[in-house]
This record gives C-alpha cells, sequence and structure tokens, in this order.
C-alpha cells in the first residue's frame, strides 16, 4: 500500500459569523482559520449544507480573521449557502484558479449583477480604482455600497454603454456582458462563471467555449485575459 | 483497494489526491483526440449529479507522449480507462498500451454521453483480450435488463475482471425555463443515487462470474465501501465524493477498517461476498 498523506489543496471547517442583506444579495461572512485569501478573482468551494456538491464562490472581503462571500440565493446551494446560523460550520476548499493580474497601470473594474462579487477585494487590492457597475434593479444595486468609486447604471442602461475609454479593464458578469466587454475592451481580463463540481480540475465540468476552445475554468481561468 | 471512478480525477491536476489511493484509473482514452461535450456540462441532482463530459482526452497519441509519464513518475500503479467507438478501436488502444508498466486496463464499454459502440460487449472484450496480455477489466453499465448476462459475457470473452457500475442516463431541466440544463440534453448520473444501483450490479455480477470486481457508485464512506465489499467487490472506487471532498481517499480508507473491525472482521476484505451467506461460490482469482 502506498503512504497516504493528506492532500495539498487546503479544505478547512468554518465558523460562520453571519449573513447580512445587501439588497436581494447576502454576505456570508466565514472565521478564516489557516485559509490564504489568495489573488482578487481566485475561488473558493463552499459546501452547502445538505447539498452533493459545493459551489465556487470568489471571495468578496478579506480580514485577517475572516472571509466575506457575496452570494446570490438563487437556487438550492446557494440558498442553504446564505441560510446558515452563527452556530453552525462550512467546508471551504481554496483558493482556488487564477485570479485577476493586478500589475495594470489604469484599472477599471467593470461588473454586471452577482458579477460585481470579488470586486470589494480586488478594489482594495488596486488601491480603490474606479468602477462601473450594472445591476437589473435599485434593489440590487444596493450591493455597490461594498465597492469605492463605483459608478452604477440601471436597467434599462447597461454598463457597456458607460465604459470610459483608455484604461485596463477587469471585468466579472454574466457572460453576454463579458462578450460584449470583450468586444469593446481588447486585452480585457474577464472573470468568467460555469457550474464546477470540484473546483481543482478533476470533473472537466466547467468548460466555456471561449476563443472557438473549450476552457476548463478551474485551472485555465476563471479569468482570462482575453486577446487583443 | 481503494481507486478512483474513471473520469472523476485528474493526476495532473490534484497529484497529491492520486497519491492518496491505492491505484489511480486514468479518464478514458481514445483513439483521437476529443474536446469532450458542448457545455452545460453538469448539474446537481436531488440525490446526485448528472455530468456530460463526453470523454474529453488528448487520444492514444498525445496520452503516450505526454500525460502517461507524468502519471507513472507519481509512483501508485496506474490503470488506464480506454474506449472507442468499434471493437477494432478498443483493440488498436489496448495494443498500443501493452508494453507500457500498468497495473491494469479497464475497458469503458458503458459511457453514457457518447455513441454506444458497434459491437457488443463480448466481442469488444474478445478483441482487446487478443490485443493485450495486461489485467483487463471491463467497465459495465446497470442499464441492462440483466447484469449478470453482461457480466457473464465479458467474462466468456476473457475479461480478467469487472468494474460496476457506470453513471446512468439521467435528466434535469431548468425550474424556470424547463429546458434541459445540460447542454447535450441527458447525461450520466452518478452520487447516492446509484448506491443500492451498483451493489445490486456487483452482486449480481459476483455470482454470475466469480470475478474479481471493482464496486463504483455512490461511496461517501467507509460503510459504503464495507456493502460493496460483502457484495462481492473485492475492491471499490469513489466518484463524485471526490468533487466534494478531496481528502476523501485517506477518510474513507480509514472508516472502512473501524467499520469492518466494529462488524468483527479482521480486515476489510475479510467481509468480501459476506452478503451471500456461506463461503463465496467461486474462489477470488485475484484481487484488484
Amino acid at each position: 500500500m502506498p503512504c497516504r498523506f493528506r492532500s495539498e489543496l487546503r479544505r478547512e471547517l468554518l465558523d460562520v459569523v453571519g449573513v447580512e442583506d445587501l439588497g436581494p444579495y447576502r454576505l456570508l461572512r466565514v472565521k478564516r482559520r489557516r485559509l490564504e485569501s489568495g489573488v482578487p478573482g481566485q475561488f473558493f468551494m463552499l459546501a452547502p449544507p445538505g447539498r452533493l456538491l459545493p459551489r465556487p464562490m470568489s471571495l468578496s472581503l478579506a480580514t485577517r480573521s475572516e472571509l466575506g462571500f457575496l452570494i446570490d440565493p438563487v437556487g438550492p446551494g446557494t440558498k442553504a449557502l446564505t441560510g446558515v446560523v452563527r452556530v453552525e460550520r462550512l467546508n471551504v476548499l481554496g483558493p482556488l484558479g487564477n485570479g485577476f493580474r493586478l500589475d495594470v497601470e489604469r484599472p477599471l473594474l467593470v461588473g454586471g449583477g452577482i458579477g460585481v462579487a470579488p470586486f470589494p477585494y480586488l478594489s482594495e487590492r488596486l488601491g480603490r480604482p474606479p468602477a462601473v457597475l450594472g445591476f437589473r434593479s435599485e434593489a440590487h444595486a444596493e450591493a455597490a455600497a461594498l465597492i469605492p468609486n463605483a459608478e452604477v447604471v440601471v436597467e434599462p442602461r447597461l454598463v457597456t454603454e458607460a465604459i470610459p475609454a483608455g484604461h485596463d479593464v477587469l471585468a466579472c458578469g454574466p457572460e453576454p456582458m463579458l462578450r460584449a466587454v470583450a468586444d469593446l475592451s481588447p486585452g480585457a481580463q474577464l472573470a468568467w462563471e460555469a457550474p464546477m463540481a470540484c473546483g481543482y480540475g478533476a470533473c472537466y465540468g466547467c468548460a466555456v467555449e471561449i476563443g472557438g476552445a473549450l476552457k476548463r475554468l478551474c485551472v485555465e481561468g476563471p479569468v482570462l485575459e482575453h486577446a487583443a | 483497494m481503494i481507486l478512483n471512478a474513471s473520469g472523476c480525477l485528474d493526476a495532473l491536476t490534484a497529484p497529491e489526491v492520486v497519491q492518496s489511493l491505492d491505484a489511480f484509473v486514468t479518464k478514458t482514452v481514445t483513439p483521437l483526440p476529443r474536446e469532450g461535450n458542448q457545455p452545460v456540462r453538469i448539474a446537481e441532482t436531488d440525490l446526485g449529479m448528472l455530468n456530460s463530459i463526453g470523454l474529453a482526452n488528448p487520444g492514444i497519441d498525445g496520452f503516450l507522449a505526454d500525460t502517461l509519464p507524468r502519471v507513472l513518475d507519481l509512483g501508485v500503479p496506474v490503470w488506464v480507462s480506454v474506449g472507442g467507438f468499434a471493437a477494432r478501436e478498443y483493440a488498436d488502444v489496448c495494443a498500443r498500451l501493452d508494453d507500457k508498466p500498468l497495473a491494469a486496463i479497464e475497458l469503458n464499454v458503458s459511457c453514457p454521453n457518447v455513441s454506444s459502440p458497434e459491437e457488443e460487449v463480448e466481442e469488444i472484450v474478445a478483441v482487446a483480450r487478443a490485443a493485450t496480455t495486461k489485467t483487463l477489466y471491463a467497465k459495465l453499465s446497470p442499464s441492462v435488463p440483466d447484469v449478470g448476462a453482461a457480466a457473464a459475457a465479458a467474462a466468456r470473452a476473457g475479461a480478467d475482471g469487472l468494474t460496476l457500475v457506470n453513471t446512468i442516463r439521467g435528466l434535469a431541466l431548468d425550474e424556470r425555463t424547463l429546458e434541459p440544463k445540460l447542454g447535450p440534453g441527458v447525461g450520466g448520473l452518478s452520487g447516492p443515487a446509484l448506491r443500492p444501483i451498483a451493489l445490486a450490479a456487483v452482486f449480481t455480477a459476483y455470482r454470475a462470474t466469480g470475478l474479481p470486481i471493482v464496486g463504483v457508485g455512490g461511496v461517501e464512506t467507509g460503510a459504503h465501501g464495507l456493502d460493496l465489499i460483502a457484495a462481492g467487490a473485492s475492491a471499490f472506487a469513489l466518484g463524485t465524493v471526490l468533487f466534494a471532498d478531496p481528502e476523501a481517499p485517506l477518510r474513507v480508507s480509514e472508516e472502512l477498517e473501524r467499520e469492518a473491525s466494529a462488524r468483527g472482521f479482521a480486515t476489510p476484505l475479510a467481509a468480501y461476498a459476506a452478503a451471500h451467506g456461506g463461503p463465496p461460490p467461486t474462489p477470488l482469482r485475484r484481487v484488484a
């Protein structure tokens, strides 16, 4: 029998600190224990109580003692994750994947809906750059309170109508928004999303067609630089 | 005695998980490279998950040149899963693998996410058997009227062992649009929903053949693994549980020892075929 040793993938059972409402979104805060916060745009797999598969969530906030995840409770997994209370604990694996490249000269954050989730942490790491954030309603736009120097647009206006020229764009949002941003801003860094089972390259489930090829987001992304 | 289910682990992205197993089973290798099926590829269900990956792999040339050397470097016994769309394709890939230091070849004749091979299981196993001297397992589907007959056919054709079960076809619809969640429509169901199905298939195939069996299907704990051993498996594999818990091999191994001991068995394998009541109908030929 070969020797067994624990995986270098870091998975911890973390205490829930609290869950706060931000419009329809919820901010889940957990004790961070030994987990690294990673690079903004990297993600963690959070195991919802009572569900089979963990859910990928990018990190929204990192303090010395806590990690925070902004979550849109739309399905059974995200509802279970945001339905936890203080005495509960959650299994969290990460950080995983490739985050944003931070060596940019004139950063501009462009986000849509729950795609703003990584931006509080990203903004802090980039020195509070300007941001353009799009939401489907005023209620959803309450999440913009987490991100400094943000211009907020609400549908029917789209973020792509509010992107100033001459910036290094770092974007996260729904796929149509990312594809539109890519057309407007060649060289933009885009954070993609797909259903994931594992988050560490095992299942091949998170493939997304980008530039005519299927990319495994958990190991090749989720942040990918759009070819200029 | 604890393996991973083919398709559920990539040695190159998670080598440390591979090294926590007793043997590593590769993703299925086909003659030509395959990009795999169009997204969306996975969806959770109430008691399991659906996948439609579609045998994404570099093809046998890329596998031999790039993947296999790096997998072998990990120092864990390697099983290569082989796929194809015709019996001669299985035979070709097996022949290319015949001089490699593998522990076994597993014929994937049961993927629910690609077209079925032209021939029946017996013919595929027979031509693969003729192409390789390696230990040869056939991975069978439980979605047949008589899994015992399928197992017996594989045994007649020269399989050294059986892997049971592969996923079975399932469908999940988007709650709002009622359209299929997966890009290709249907996919393969895995996870806890498969447990009783896998147990029945192992139990039946063991009675029909007495061959060594790798039990697969919804194992999450040592107790689940012990059930498969009792049903007639000489090893078992972890699949879906690896996605949520990459440390599952270590945990399940520890639990397995405890569960066997709690039932008075000196080792987990001492529970082999216990569900059949009395001694095994045929001797255990070779433990995987």
